[in-house]
Order: C-alpha cells, then structure tokens, then sequence
C-alpha cells in the first residue's frame, strides 16, 4: 500500500449513525500500525469489488498446540504486502473476563509489538482475541504471554476455551460459583483443548442462574446454568412494599408465569413450588420480595449449537439437578463417556447435538450409562408412526380383552 | 504382549506419511486404525500418548480444513512466503 492519503468511501459509511464503528477503531491504529493501514485497504477493496480477498490457512500455529491460532493470509500480498500474513490468536481469557489494567497493558504491549495492535475484547467465543499478525511472530508472542500468565484458547475440533459468567463475584442470583467451575474444567481439560481429537467443537458455557447471561443453552454442547430445587425465598413484606409502591403484582408478576404456579389475592403472594419452571421471571421483577432456594445447584444441559450442517438446536436436559461442587467427579465421569461414545461414532464436522439426534437420545444414553428421565423430553414425541406391540409381553392382549 | 507408545507411534507416523496428500486423517481415525491393527496390545490412552508423542517431536502437526487433523508438516498451498 502506498503512503498516499488512504481514501475509504465506502468504509466511510460505516462510521455513520450513533454507533461504535470498528472503522473508526482501524483508523486509529492505522496511523502507527502498517498492517491497520492495509487492513483498511484490502477492506475498501472487498466492499467495492464486493469479493472477499482472505484466504484460510490451516497449518499456523505454535508447537504442540492444535487449537487458538487462524489462519489467514491475503489474496493480494503485492497490493496489501503488511497483511500478506493475518493471523488471529484466540486467547484464553479470565474466568467471568476480570481483568487488571496492568494485565491488559501487558497484553496490549506484546500486541503492538508482535501483532497489528488490533483486538476483540471479546470474541463470541469468549476469548480475547487478537486480530492478525505474521507467522513467524506466533512463537514469540505465545511465550511472551506465558510470561504474564495468559495461554491460547481452544479452535479446531477440540474443546472451545470454556467460559461463564461473573457468577458469585457481582450477581446475587448465582446458584453455584460459576467461576470456580470454569476455572476447573479449564485446568481438567487442558489436553482436550489443545489438542483436537474430536469429530467437531465442544463447548462449556456455566451460566449461574436460569437468565443464563452467557447465553449456554444456545451457545454451548454442554450447558451448565444454575437452578435450586427446594422453594423460591420469599420475603412477605417485601412483596407487600413493592404492591404498597404501586406495583401490579397480578399483571407483572403472576400473569406472566409461565407455568402459572402463582396467585395474588391482594395481600400475599402464593407459590405452588413443584409447578415452578425456574424461568426467573418473578424473581426479576420482585427482586427485593425473591430470591431462589437455598438448596442450589445447576442443570445440565446437552446439545445446542448454531446453524452449520442441521439448524440451531437448543440444548436440552441430560441432569436436571446437580450440585455443583469441586471436583465435579461424577459430571466429568459422564463427560468422558459422552466424549468417548461420540468420538468413536460420530462423523466429521457433528456436534454432539446432531449425534444424539441421529443415534437416538435411547440409545445415546444407553451408551453414557444415563438413566432416563422425565425432564429429559424436550418436547412432545412428534412421530405418530410409533408402535408399541413389541413392548407388549406375550398374554398381555388376551388379559386387556378379559378385562 | 503391549505395545510401546514408541511403536504406535511409528505406526502412526507410516499411516500420516502414506496417506499425505491422499486423504487428511484425524486423531480418532489413528486411533481406530493402530486398533485394528494390534487389536488388545494398544489402547486409547496409549494411542493418544503416540499421537502427543508425534506432535510434540514436530514429526506431525495438527491442520485445520473444516476440522482438525493430523499431518507431517508442509508448506500450505494458501502460505504467502
């Protein structure tokens, strides 16, 4: 790229408007970075020719690891030459992403230095994400955040970096300690995200209560949100404060209950516990009359993942209730054997989700030595061409007709 | 009699290098074939020491095409020099 002013009309309408704009943000490191400058200039391109000019590299990264480096190198080095390599890194970031500003100076330095200086803080994935640099920069950077306690993230088909939400550090809802658990399952299962050995991605997402601020039930194979199973606290005179400031109990509260377990009669609210769904929703509103159980837990879920070879799925129950303590033992007892069934069966490029779809959830939990249970019905069977003769033991017609 | 990880290795290491350029193979599907090959002298947990074993040596490299496999290095066709 040439040391002409750079002109950008069209990535000049992307500033336009009330909004942050990553435009703006690319300019601004394109008056000290090279690589910024020429990211603006093949960008402008692509927009004008409306042809995307990266192509994918599929063997960068540093040694021993298989996961947390993209490869990216551009279709038009002589034009572009200081993005010719555009490697992004996948950090791994802290749990519920608290940081110190020395530690994110620290980390904005090595990125100066060795990369373009441009990061997205933070990816969907979670991590932190450091946007290009060239191949030969990957080693030192890697063992320069070593240095200041950072390691790469997970990509490839292996165990994504995992994250939560700040949990118990800044949210009263929180039904386990999110951040502990990430930190473990991050510490337990270093191989299996750095080396890929799996048919696709695996995902934990610890949300510490049902709101599910992390979005886990869509994000992640393996969703683990907070929930209790004894009754919601409640504080009468709270609620009888919140209906004496003018609030519409009747209407906000419990006629937007969705399993309707509520009532108002003007004077106390009632909750018939065993129908509560745990959707949060009164608990949102009434925040100083609620608050969930004392008997705290989390749900497992399995199976959610966005559109890729079948649609958006939703995770769904594997363990309706379990106590979220360390080690975890049991939960990484029954992780293992998930990994171990879908490994050995799966194909190329499945999640979990599609794998239990195509086997059957009966046989799949057959395979995981999981009994079934009622909360694991996603919805209503929705085949009629089911038959159940062959459940039927032999006599049991004659005895329907005696009877 | 078990095998070593250094012999699956090996093993391994012939599957990657024949297949080079023919068909990109994954870890499981290493797995899968050095049992088919010893039957009970290996197992996963061995298998899975090998394949570190070659990673960590440089003798293979983990590659990214839609999914992760395992190769013996090369210069990718995308590589700008």
């Amino acid at each position: 790229m040439s040391d002409a002013a750079l002109k950008t009309p069209k990535l000049d309408e992307l500033e336009k408007g009330k909004w942050p704009s990553f435009v703006t943000e690319i300019k601004m490191a394109a008056k000290k970075s090279p690589m910024a400058r020429d990211l603006l200039g093949q960008l402008e391109k692509s927009y004008r020719d409306k042809l995307g000019y990266w192509k994918h590299g599929g063997i960068v990264g540093v040694m021993g690891y298989g996961g947390g480096v993209i490869g990216r190198y551009s279709a038009l080095p002589e034009e572009f030459p200081n993005v010719s390599h555009f490697h992004t890194m996948r950090i791994n970031q802290p749990a519920g992403w608290f940081y110190t500003t020395d530690s994110l100076r620290k980390i904005c330095d090595i990125w100066e230095k060795r990369g373009s200086g441009l990061t997205n803080m933070h990816g969907s994935t979670g991590d932190i994400i450091l946007l290009g640099t060239r191949t030969d920069q990957l080693e030192p950077i890697f063992s320069e955040l070593q240095k200041i306690d950072f390691d790469i993230g997970g990509s490839g088909s292996d165990v994504r970096t995992p994250s939560c939400c700040c949990g118990m550090a800044r949210c009263e809802w929180a039904c386990y300690d999110t951040m502990a658990a990430c930190y473990d399952f991050t510490m337990a299962y270093q191989d299996e995200l750095h080396r890929p050995a799996f048919p696709y991605k695996f995902k934990f997402k610890f949300s510490g209560c049902p709101n599910d601020c992390v979005a886990s039930i869509a994000r992640a194979d393996m969703s683990i949100i907070g929930t209790w199973r004894d009754n919601i606290q409640i504080d009468k005179a709270a609620v009888t404060e919140y209906a004496k400031s003018g609030m519409d109990i009747k209407a906000d509260v419990v006629d937007n209950c969705p399993a309707k377990c509520m009532e108002w009669d003007g004077k106390e609210l009632n909750i018939e516990n065993s129908y509560c769904r745990r959707c949060m929703h009164c608990i949102n509103v009434m925040s100083k009359a609620l608050r969930p159980g004392k008997d705290r837990g989390a749900t497992i879920l399995l199976g959610s993942k966005a559109p890729i070879i079948e649609g958006a799925m939703l995770s769904s129950v594997l363990i309706p209730f379990y106590k979220m303590e360390p080690p975890y033992q049991e939960l990484k007892d029954i992780i293992e054997r998930i990994w171990d069934i879908w490994c050995e069966e799966g194909k190329n490029r499945e999640r979990v989700g599609e794998f239990i779809q195509r086997v059957g959830m009966g046989n799949f939990l057959d395979a995981i030595e999981l009994e079934p249970v009622a909360e694991m019905v996603a919805h209503p069977r929705e085949n009629p061409y089911v038959f159940y003769e062959e459940y039927y033991e032999e006599g049991d017609e004659e005895e329907e007709k005696e009877s | 009699m078990a095998k070593t990880v250094d012999e699956i290795a090996e093993a391994m290491f012939k599957l990657v290098k024949d297949a080079f350029g023919q068909k990109k193979l994954k870890p499981m599907d290493l797995t899968k074939a050095m049992i088919e090959l010893y039957g009970d002298e290996v197992d996963k947990k061995m298998c899975k020491e090998a394949i570190k074993q070659l990673i960590n040596s440089g003798r293979c490299v983990y590659t990214y095409f839609g999914g992760s496999y395992i190769e013996i290095p090369h210069r990718e066709g995308a590589a700008n020099d």
